[in-house]
């Protein structure tokens, strides 16, 4: 009787020292971790989280025909439940026959002048951000995992040089707040490691839904750079390397950030 | 794309104080700022927001320019009797949504 309970035990204390030597392992945070609690209450609760009214707008999007085609999302894509859980966690990607990469966005787009014949919806534009949510949403708590295309090394690489590089008036790299000072203060507000886990994101001070290129050209903006355009393949090059280095953290869209 | 979101419990014993939770997409422009050409952006808010349970009134606020876009508003009320609380929200532009739960009481 007592044999099986000791060996039990002792499985018990490996998979424990096990785990806690994995999460040791792992200094990575985001963003949702420094938060408040009231915060991450209202991000975790889905009837107060106003991105939740995104990806009910989405839904109503993904159901609706458009363009020439006549064709909704969902007559090709059926319910995304089954059909996009976990193709967020998998974008930027390059799709078949192309040589750039493209992400979730870029990637509705594709579908709506490809397949739907319709006009691309603009950067930023409330239906795209909704139909963005509502995509990213089933993959809601999936870890990010981006795929193991070896043209992506390329970009990745170009990522990271601009990751790492410093520009604009103030002399800045994003590398010099979210890799060497994340954790400290830059004024009231922590500084993130900047995983794109939360994206896209209802942001306080936006009051309203964003993409991770929107929250890209703040940070650039605010290192008193040159914005790139919403197209550029500079965003595109960062959000690859940013999901690379956010390898296997969930992602928890629509996140909140103050 | 107007559209709303309620937290309320579906059932509730008689008598119990029940918090409802309403959540409606709106920009709630304040009328005090400029755009990008110079010109004020025209005032865009929510003015009143109500909730009828069957029909008789037991919530309602006015909203001012100052509140945040999206307004949350949660409230508490006492379960009397089963039934369909209707809420509606109206502004500026001819704003009008309206929501309903049922909740039952026993």
């Amino acid at each position: 009787m007592k044999r099986p309970g000791f060996g039990l035990t002792l499985v018990l204390v490996f998979a424990a020292s096990f785990a806690a030597a994995q999460g040791g392992g792992d200094k990575r945070r985001t963003g949702y971790q420094d938060m408040s609690a009231a915060l991450q209450q209202m991000a975790d609760d889905e009837t107060s989280n106003p991105g939740l009214l995104f990806v009910k707008a989405g839904e109503v999007l993904w159901k609706q025909p458009a363009g020439k085609a006549n064709k909704a999302c969902a007559d090709c894509h059926g319910a995304v439940d089954t059909s996009m859980k976990g193709v967020a966690a998998r974008y930027p990607a390059i799709p078949k026959d192309a040589d750039k990469p493209v992400d979730l966005e870029g990637r509705i787009n594709l579908c709506r002048t490809g397949q739907q014949q319709a006009e691309a919806l603009k950067p930023e534009s409330e239906d795209l951000l909704a139909l963005d949510a509502y995509v990213t949403h089933a993959s809601r708590s999936l870890p990010i995992a981006p795929p193991a295309d070896p043209r992506l090394a390329r970009v990745r690489e170009l990522g990271k040089a601009l990751f790492t590089r410093r520009e604009g008036q103030l002399n800045l790299s994003c590398a010099n707040c979210h890799d060497d000072n994340a954790g400290k203060k830059l004024a009231g507000a922590t500084i993130p490691q900047g995983h794109p886990t939360a994206y896209p994101v209802y942001r306080s001070e936006w009051q309203t839904l964003g993409s991770l290129k929107r929250r890209l050209r703040n940070c650039v903006i605010g290192m008193r750079a040159e914005a790139y355009a919403y197209d550029s393949a500079e965003y595109l090059a960062l959000e690859v390397y940013l999901m690379d280095r956010a390898k296997g953290l969930k992602i928890e869209s629509p996140g909140i950030r103050p | 794309m107007a559209n709303a979101l309620i937290n309320a419990p579906k059932t509730a014993r008689r008598g119990d104080t029940i918090e409802i939770k309403a959540l409606i997409l709106h920009p709630m422009e304040t009328g005090f700022r400029p755009g990008t050409n110079g010109t004020i952006i025209p005032r865009n808010i929510i003015e009143k927001f109500s909730a009828r349970w069957n029909g008789e009134e037991i919530f309602a606020m006015s909203f001012s320019p100052a509140i945040a876009a999206n307004p949350f508003v949660s409230f508490f009320t006492v379960a009397r009797e089963s039934g369909r609380v209707d809420f509606l929200w109206t502004g500026d532009q001819d704003f009008r949504v309206t929501e309903s739960v049922i909740i039952t009481v026993t």
